[in-house]
C-alpha cells in the first residue's frame, strides 16, 4: 500500500501540464464470496408399482394420451371412449389420483404455450369430473412446449406434441408422479 | 449503384469479413461470434497497447479487455506496437496519426500478499488529457474480473453509458436429456450450474439485488416456482398451488413477485410476497393472462393476454384493475419486457409465421422489428438498456443472440453442445 501512495504523486508530475488524474484503488469483488454459485441437483423420481389394469400393454387403460388438433382444446370424438374408461377407473378406485399434463407444439412463447397446454389438460379433467371422478382426484397441469414427444420441426412432429398425458398414483404414494 | 443496393451488398459481405470467434478457456467452452450488421457503425477508435508487468498475466488481462471493448460494437481497436504502462509518457501525436481517439495503458504488478494489482490510465488523444485511472487489487484467478472493470470504466468515460462487462447472465441448457440452469459472466465465460435436473427448467429471472433467481422447475412432474439463492444453493418453494405455477417477475424492490397460477381455472396473474405469503389476485379476464413484468418504477405491470381473441400486450396498475391494450399490429404479440429506463418495450411479434424481436417506443407507440429470424424468444435487457439478449435458433440449435436496441449490432453466443434458451440478464454488481 505504501508503494502505491508513493507512486501516485510521481505520476502526477509526469502528466503534461494538466491536473493529475490520481489512480483510485479498488478491490475487485471476490468471486468466492458474493459471486459464488453452489450447484443443486434436483431429485429423480422412480416409478413404482401400479396395478396391471394400468400397466399391461393389452389393457385399454395402458393408453394415456389424448391428441389435439392445431389451436384446439376440446376432446375429439375418437378419444371420448378412452377418457370414459379412465373416468370409470377413477370412480371405482377412489384411492387413486391422476395428474394430467397438457402439452403444445413448439411454436411460440414458452409461457403462453404453458397456458395453452393447461387448456388441454383442463379439457380432459372436466370430462373426467363430468363422468364421476372427484375434484381432488384429478390435477391438471401443463408442460407447454417443454417436453415434446417428437423433436422434429414439421407438422408430423407437431401433431404428436399437441397432447394431454394421464399419470396415475395410488394413495400410498406409489405411482408415476 | 443505388445506396440501398450498396448497403445490402455490404450487409452480406461484412458478416463474412467481420466474423471472428474467440475460443474460451472457461469451463463451459462458450464461443462468442460477433456479426456487425450495417455500415458505418460509429465505433470509437481506441488503442490498447501491451501492458507492462508479467507477460502471461498481462496477456490474459488484455485478451479479456480488448475482447470486451471490441465485442461491445462501440469500439474499434487500433493496433499499437509499442508497449506502454500507465506511467509512460503519452505520444499523443503518434496515436492521433494512427487514428486513435483514446488510449488505455497499464501494467500488472504483484503485491506483497501475492495478489495482483492491475493499474491503468485512460487518455483522450484529442484533448491530450488523462480521463481516468484506477488500480484494481485482485487474486490471480480473478484477473478477468479486473479486466471487466477496466472495460466498464473505459465504456462509461467514452460513451457516457455504464458498461455491463461485469454483469452476469443466467440461461437454461438442454443436453442429453439433462437440463441445467447456468450462471455465467456477460461474455458467456465462467459458467456454473445453479440447478441440474432431468426435467425442464423455465422462466428464470434475477432478483433486483442479483443474489437470487426465481424460476419454474418441473422436477416434481408439474410446474412449481422456486426462489434460489445462488451463493448458498438454498432455495424455497415460492408457489406450488394446485395446477400450474409459472412466469415469476420480481417487483423492483425485490419484496414481491407477480406470478401466474391456474388454481382458479385459466392462467391468471397474482401477486405474492417473496417468502410465499400474502397471495393476492391481480388480473381477472375470461382469457389467458400471463408473462407479467413490472415497469421499472414499480407502478405498472405489462403482460400478455388473449382476452381480446388473440395474444396481445396489455398494461395494468401494479395493484390490478383495468388493463389497457398496448399492441395492435398483427395477431400475436407476446413476452413484454420493459427497458431499464422504462421508455421502451421489447417483445416478440409473429409476422408471416416468424417469431421476431421487436421494440416499441412506449410514448409514441412506434415499433421497430430488430431481427429477421424465425424463432426468437425471451428478450432480456442489459442493465444499461443498450443490448437485448434473446434465445433463437440457428442451424437447428438453440443459441443466444444479443441485439443492440437500434438493431445495428448483433452478436451470437453459443454455449457448449445442446440447446440454450431462456436467457435473463442480471443487474449491475452490488
Amino acid at each position: 500500500m505504501k508503494k502505491l501512495l508513493l507512486i501516485a504523486p510521481l505520476l502526477a508530475l509526469l502528466l503534461t501540464g494538466c491536473p493529475s488524474t490520481p489512480i483510485k484503488e479498488a478491490p475487485v469483488e471476490d468471486r468466492q464470496g458474493s459471486q459464488a454459485v453452489t450447484t443443486v441437483v434436483a431429485g429423480d423420481q422412480k416409478v413404482t408399482g401400479l396395478p396391471l389394469d394400468l400397466t399391461d400393454p393389452k389393457s385399454t387403460l395402458y393408453k394415456r394420451v389424448v391428441y389435439f388438433d392445431l389451436d384446439k382444446y376440446d376432446i375429439k370424438d375418437e378419444y371420448k371412449d378412452l377418457v370414459a374408461a379412465h373416468a370409470k377407473f377413477l370412480v371405482s378406485h377412489r384411492d387413486f389420483k391422476m395428474l394430467i399434463q397438457g402439452h403444445t407444439d413448439e411454436r411460440g412463447s414458452r409461457e403462453y404455450n404453458l397456458s395453452l397446454g393447461q387448456k388441454r389438460a383442463e379439457a380432459v379433467k372436466r370430462n373426467l369430473i363430468l363422468l364421476g371422478a372427484k375434484e381432488d382426484q384429478v390435477e391438471a397441469v401443463s408442460f407447454g412446449k417443454e417436453k415434446p414427444a417428437a423433436e422434429g420441426h414439421d407438422e408430423a412432429a407437431w401433431a404428436q406434441n399437441r397432447r394431454a398425458q394421464m399419470l396415475y398414483k395410488g394413495v400410498t404414494g406409489s405411482g408415476e408422479f | 449503384m443505388p445506396i440501398g443496393l450498396i448497403i445490402d451488398t455490404m450487409k452480406k459481405l461484412i458478416p463474412a469479413l467481420a466474423l471472428f470467434s474467440l475460443l474460451a478457456g472457461g469451463s463451459a467452452h462458450a464461443q462468442l461470434t460477433i456479426e456487425i450488421a450495417g455500415t458505418g457503425a460509429n465505433r470509437i477508435p481506441i488503442a490498447v497497447p501491451d501492458f507492462g508487468g508479467d507477460p502471461a498475466n498481462a496477456r490474459a488481462l488484455l485478451g479479456v479487455l480488448r475482447s470486451d471493448l471490441e465485442t461491445s460494437g462501440q469500439f474499434k481497436l487500433v493496433t499499437s506496437e509499442a508497449p506502454m504502462t500507465e506511467s509512460s509518457t503519452v505520444d499523443y501525436s503518434g496515436f492521433k496519426d494512427k487514428g486513435a481517439d483514446a488510449v488505455v495503458a497499464g501494467s500488472l504488478a504483484t503485491s506483497a500478499q501475492g495478489r495482483l494489482e492491475a493499474r491503468y490510465r485512460l487518455y483522450d488523444v484529442n484533448k491530450r488529457v488523462a480521463l481516468s485511472g484506477a488500480a484494481y487489487l485482485t487474486a490471480p484467478t480473478h484477473l478477468r474480473a479486473a479486466a471487466h472493470r477496466i472495460a466498464d470504466d473505459v465504456h462509461e468515460k467514452l460513451t457516457g453509458e455504464k458498461g455491463v462487462f461485469s454483469t452476469r447472465i443466467a440461461y437454461v441448457t438442454k443436453s442429453n436429456g439433462r437440463y441445467q440452469l447456468q450462471i455465467a459472466d456477460a461474455d458467456g465465460q465462467n459458467a456454473q450450474a445453479a440447478l441440474v435436473s432431468r426435467e425442464p427448467i423455465m422462466s428464470p429471472t434475477w432478483s433486483p439485488d442479483g443474489g437470487r433467481i426465481a424460476y419454474v422447475s418441473f422436477e416434481n412432474k408439474k410446474p412449481i416456482i422456486y426462489i434460489h439463492s445462488l451463493a448458498s444453493g438454498q432455495r424455497h418453494t415460492l408457489a406450488n398451488f394446485k395446477g400450474s405455477n409459472s412466469a415469476p417477475a420480481w417487483s423492483p424492490d425485490g419484496r414481491r413477485l407477480a406470478i401466474v397460477l391456474t388454481k382458479d381455472g385459466r392462467s391468471q396473474i397474482y401477486l405474492i410476497n417473496a417468502d410465499g405469503s400474502g397471495l393476492q389476485r391481480l388480473s381477472s379476464s375470461s382469457g389467458i393472462d400471463t408473462e407479467p413484468r413490472f415497469s421499472p418504477d414499480g407502478g405498472h405491470i405489462y403482460f400478455t393476454s388473449d382476452r381480446g381473441g388473440s395474444p396481445q400486450i396489455y398494461r395494468m396498475s401494479a395493484s390490478g384493475g383495468d388493463a389497457q391494450r398496448i399492441s395492435f399490429e398483427g395477431s400475436y404479440n407476446v413476452t413484454p419486457r420493459p427497458s431499464p429506463d422504462g421508455k421502451s418495450l421489447a417483445f416478440i411479434s409473429r409476422r408471416d409465421g416468424h417469431f421476431q424481436l421487436a421494440v416499441m417506443d412506449i410514448a409514441n407507440r412506434q415499433i421497430q422489428v430488430l431481427t429477421d429470424s424465425r424463432k426468437d424468444e425471451s428478450p432480456t435487457f442489459a442493465p444499461n438498456g443498450r443490448m437485448i439478449l434473446i434465445a433463437t435458433e440457428i442451424g437447428g440449435r438453440g443459441v443466444l443472440s444479443s441485439v443492440s436496441i437500434d438493431g445495428k449490432i448483433k452478436q451470437r453466443l453459443s454455449i457448449g453442445s445442446g440447446d440454450v434458451r431462456e436467457p435473463t440478464w442480471g443487474p449491475y454488481a452490488h
